[in-house]
């Protein structure tokens, strides 16, 4: 049986998955052979710039691609193949053992129906209850995500909720039927500097209490350090390192995840001119460069970094890279 | 709910005030007097008519003694039909005119928002083409020449509808003339907000939820969609009226219509005067509707 | 050292805000868009036959032939392309005359309802505060009364002349324009270069006049090309029901009455309707196609 890095049974284990979108320009690989597996109660932090598919994977995993999108590749959830499945088939799993929440809180809520109507509906689809035990659970865990007077405010309208508040209402309502895998992709980007620290402290919270499978995509090491276990950096559709958290920080072995490392302002440095960035864009995913996607903004590239695209390689039991250098 | 209620009454009453007003003053305003083109008249016989319709008072009296009128419902006597007052004259045609603008309106509503919704389902397909097709079509073509080309193909060449006269029958080709701009804008509207709907963020948390589509679908997105459809009821009310004045003449339809457009050739300036205020009416009416339709749909509007 | 002056810019400067690259974008966009580019092919064969064709010695819309009384049908050897009409006159040159009273009105009333609704929403927009609060409240209100309405009490009042029912067409069409340009002139606003202007004193009619106006050029093209089919649609109604333009002129208005009266017997009477479907259908895909040129949405 299939493990993950911490040695418990496996939740999700993704195979070679492939995500492309035909546009009319032209197919867009939005993410090339990515593989990981995640064990239950295990939190894992997946970082990478706007177009480095990070989404996207979790999109297809989660059956939510755009029409014009096509996934190929594995993607088992407790060993059953998901998948190709198709909606009503993936619906069962959805929302009830594996939820996801999403960037903006704004508009993820439906703002013509009452948070009430979109928390218990979870609970009548999901676990067949009535209106009313639906309700008396639904207004708990409001409780239980720290949204003050839950009972008063439970009948209100999305746009009758504060941004902070609105996402813990997302939160909330993944939450409800206590799902082993909980997706959160960039939860705090739209969030005041202030109500991020809280809305990440109240996941990892809840993330103990129900001894659940986390996975953080977000662009921002910092968040990923007080939350997750381990990392995996993406890339141009690829993923190019993954380690455990305080190796990853401790000894990057990717120029990439080197240079977000530096970008970092932190606290302990004295200021300098200017904050430290990776040169150059993000690459155009419809015309992949050939060899490694980021070999022109990388201050250590040579020779075989333009013609062979480097592959996910273990360097230890624990840590993979894609590069072609021997060691950071 | 209550208070935004009454702010859109609030705002209705000037609209009314100012069709009324700028009616009246509009007909006062015209070049000689409603009696020119009678036969000639002697002074006195002209004085006396004027004394008799009260035009020898000066025109602010007149207009306090119209809205006094109006308030009781009377739109004044008809300057051509001797015999009738506008009044009765609206009152006898209106039935007609309510069945046919109403059967119009139901069939724009219903035709116009499942296609639109079948159209965005199945976007960029044949399906999908043929309605956005007929609905330019719909749009672009008058409906005066929509409804004599409907009658010649389906009324006199293929005679599978009756052509003339009024009975249950008659009314098919009719109501199907007047309606087709409207439910062409309304497949066009649903369609587009139907998409829009479906791409959002939160029909794609409803999706993340695993809810059926069944439930998606009917409480997430169409719930949504149809809003925008709802703000143009009102203006599509309007254009029903506008487009009823021609299907009445074309079909030969007893309705207000037909007699505005007498009215209107006969330079009968009360019969013009009263119709145009009776469907203004309507139309405010209408408006106020879709506005309170609106408020329950969409929450963000009432707590302004 | 002396200020620099609006307008002691050069033009190129001013320019750049509007964007030049966005039209050379947009007319790609719109010569990709094969209903559109096909219907402007057809307006201009219309317009062009309407407006020359009676000049290349077609007989003359009144000459009365009794051998083609009462309606014929279409003859093309006798060079009756549409048949006749009840009168025995050529119907498909009286649909080219037609087409000249139509797309003449068309262009007329569409200049005035653009100069009413440019000026409206340019000044409510740029004055803003309560007096735009106010303008706009008279535009909603404009919206909700049926103005066709009032377009023929204006007619049975002071009868049906044509400069009249230039005026009174144009009166109902520009509210929408009023509308886009306000909300334009609401982003102009904030744009430097008329804080510049203000700030160098120049007076707020000619800031709206000389720079708001000439930068709000893309919405209002693209709003030109949607009211002009409403602008025929009008003006052929009140023609459909003789309130229109006044005989012995006719529009196409007129001539689909005439065959409305008579479709029985002489379906070829029709044709000028199919002639104002057309012309109408083409504007509508034209409009369309310059709304996405100008601003692409995935439809």
């Amino acid at each position: 049986m299939v493990s993950g890095a911490n040695g418990k049974a496996a939740v999700l284990e993704v195979s070679h998955l492939d995500t492309t979108f035909a546009t009319p320009e032209g197919e867009v690989k939005a993410v090339s052979d990515v593989s990981f597996t995640a064990g239950g109660g295990e939190a894992i932090g997946i970082v990478g710039e706007s177009g480095s598919g990070k989404s996207q994977v979790f999109m297809s995993i989660m059956g939510l691609l755009a029409s014009n999108g096509r996934a190929r590749g594995s993607v088992k959830f407790h060993g059953r193949e998901i998948l190709g499945l198709s909606a009503n088939q993936l619906n069962d799993i959805r929302g009830a053992r594996m939820s996801m929440i999403f960037q903006d809180p704004m508009t993820s809520l439906n703002p013509y129906l009452t948070v009430s109507r979109q928390l218990t509906e979870v609970l009548v689809t999901h676990k067949g209850m009535s209106e009313a035990q639906a309700r008396k659970a639904a207004i708990a865990m409001l409780d239980r995500v720290q949204i003050p007077e839950a009972k008063q405010r439970f009948d209100m309208y999305p746009h009758e909720f504060s941004g902070g508040m609105r996402q813990r209402v997302m939160i909330a309502m993944a939450l409800l039927c206590q799902p082993e895998l909980l997706i959160a992709d960039e939860p705090t980007t739209a969030l005041d500097v202030t109500v991020q620290a809280q809305i990440l402290e109240l996941i990892s919270e809840l993330r103990q209490q129900f001894n659940m499978a986390l996975i953080l995509i977000t662009h921002d090491m910092g968040v990923i350090a007080g939350l997750c276990d381990r990392v995996m950096v993406m890339y141009g559709g690829r993923v190019v390192e993954a380690a455990p958290v305080r190796d990853l920080f401790k000894n990057p072995q990717h120029p990439y995840t080197a240079g977000l490392l530096r970008s970092m302002p932190r606290l302990d440095e004295t200021s300098h001119d200017r904050l430290t960035t990776i040169a150059g864009q993000p690459p155009n995913l419809q015309r992949l460069p050939s060899g490694c996607a980021f070999r022109d903004r990388c201050d250590r590239r040579f020779e075989p970094c333009a013609t062979e695209l480097p592959p996910l390689r273990p360097i230890t039991p624990e840590r993979s890279k894609a590069c072609h250098l021997p060691a950071l | 709910m209550l208070h935004y209620f009454l702010k859109r009454l609030a705002g209705a009453i000037p609209t009314l005030f100012i069709i009324i007003t700028v009616s009246f003053f509009l007909i006062h305003a015209a070049p000689g007097g409603p009696f020119d083109t009678e036969r000639h008249m002697t002074k006195e016989i002209e004085a006396n008519l004027k004394r008799a319709y009260h035009l020898d008072e000066s025109v602010p009296q007149q207009f306090l003694r119209y809205l006094v009128g109006l308030a009781h419902g009377d739109f004044g006597p008809s300057f051509q039909s001797k015999d009738y007052t506008v009044a009765e004259l609206i009152e006898g045609g209106f039935p007609t005119s309510l069945m046919l603008g109403s059967l119009a309106m139901l069939l724009a509503l219903v035709a116009g928002l499942s296609a639109g919704i079948i159209a965005a389902f199945r976007q960029n397909t044949g399906v999908d083409y043929s309605v956005m097709g007929m609905s330019m079509i719909g749009i672009a073509v008058p409906n005066f020449v929509m409804a004599p080309i409907l009658t010649l193909v389906f009324g006199l060449w293929l005679s599978v509808v009756p052509v003339g006269g009024w009975e249950w029958a008659n009314v098919i080709l009719p109501v199907i003339a007047l309606a087709l701009p409207q439910v062409a804008a309304i497949a066009r509207l649903t369609r587009g907000s139907m998409l829009e709907v479906l791409r959002s963020n939160y029909v794609r948390t409803a999706r993340a939820k695993g809810l059926p589509s069944r439930i998606t679908v009917m409480r997430h997105a169409i719930r949504a969609a149809i809003i925008p459809v709802v703000s143009y009821l009102g203006p599509a009310v309007a254009n029903i009226i506008t487009g009823s004045v021609v299907i009445e003449k074309i079909f030969s339809i007893p309705g207000i219509g037909r007699y505005f457009v007498q009215g209107a050739l006969n330079r009968d300036y009360t019969l013009v005067m009263g119709v145009t205020i009776f469907y203004g009416v309507i139309i405010i009416l209408c408006n106020l509707a879709s506005d309170l339709l609106y408020g329950l749909l969409d929450p963000k509007v009432r707590y302004d | 050292m002396v200020d620099v002056r609006l307008q002691d810019l050069p033009r190129a400067a001013i320019e750049e805000v509007a964007g030049r690259s966005l039209w050379a974008d947009a007319r790609h966009r719109f010569l990709r868009n094969k209903a559109a580019v096909s219907s402007v092919i057809i307006l201009a064969l219309i317009t062009v036959a309407c407006f020359a064709g009676p000049h290349l010695g077609l007989r003359p819309q009144d000459d009365v032939n009794y051998d083609m009384m009462p309606a014929a049908p279409p003859d093309f050897a006798a060079g009756y392309f549409f048949g006749s009409d009840s009168n025995g006159r050529d119907l498909f040159v009286r649909t080219l005359y037609g087409g000249q009273v139509s797309l003449t009105v068309a262009v007329v009333a569409t200049f005035v309802s653009l100069v009413i609704g440019v000026i409206w929403g340019a000044l409510s927009g740029f004055i803003g505060g309560r007096i735009d609060g106010a303008m706009m409240r008279i535009v909603d209100i404009l919206y909700s009364i049926p103005f066709i309405f009032f377009v023929i009490m204006l007619t049975v009042v002071f009868g049906r002349y044509i400069v009249l029912i230039y005026f009174a067409i144009g009166s109902v069409s520009w509210l929408d324009m009023a509308r886009i340009v306000r909300g334009q002139t609401l982003s102009l606003k904030r744009k430097e270069f008329i804080e510049a202007a203000h700030a160098s004193g120049v007076s707020t009619w000619n800031i709206v006049l000389r720079h708001i106006i000439p930068n709000c050029l893309g919405p209002v093209v693209v709003y030109v090309t949607l009211t002009i089919p409403n602008v025929i649609l009008t003006e052929s109604f009140l023609s459909f029901l003789g309130m229109g333009v006044q005989e012995p002129q006719s529009s196409w208005g007129t001539l689909v009455s005439e065959g409305a009266t008579v479709m029985e017997s002489a379906p070829w009477m029709l044709l000028p309707g199919i002639v104002l479907a057309v012309t109408l259908l083409c504007l509508n895909f034209v409009g369309d196609g310059m709304r996405d040129a100008l601003d692409p949405k995935d439809r």
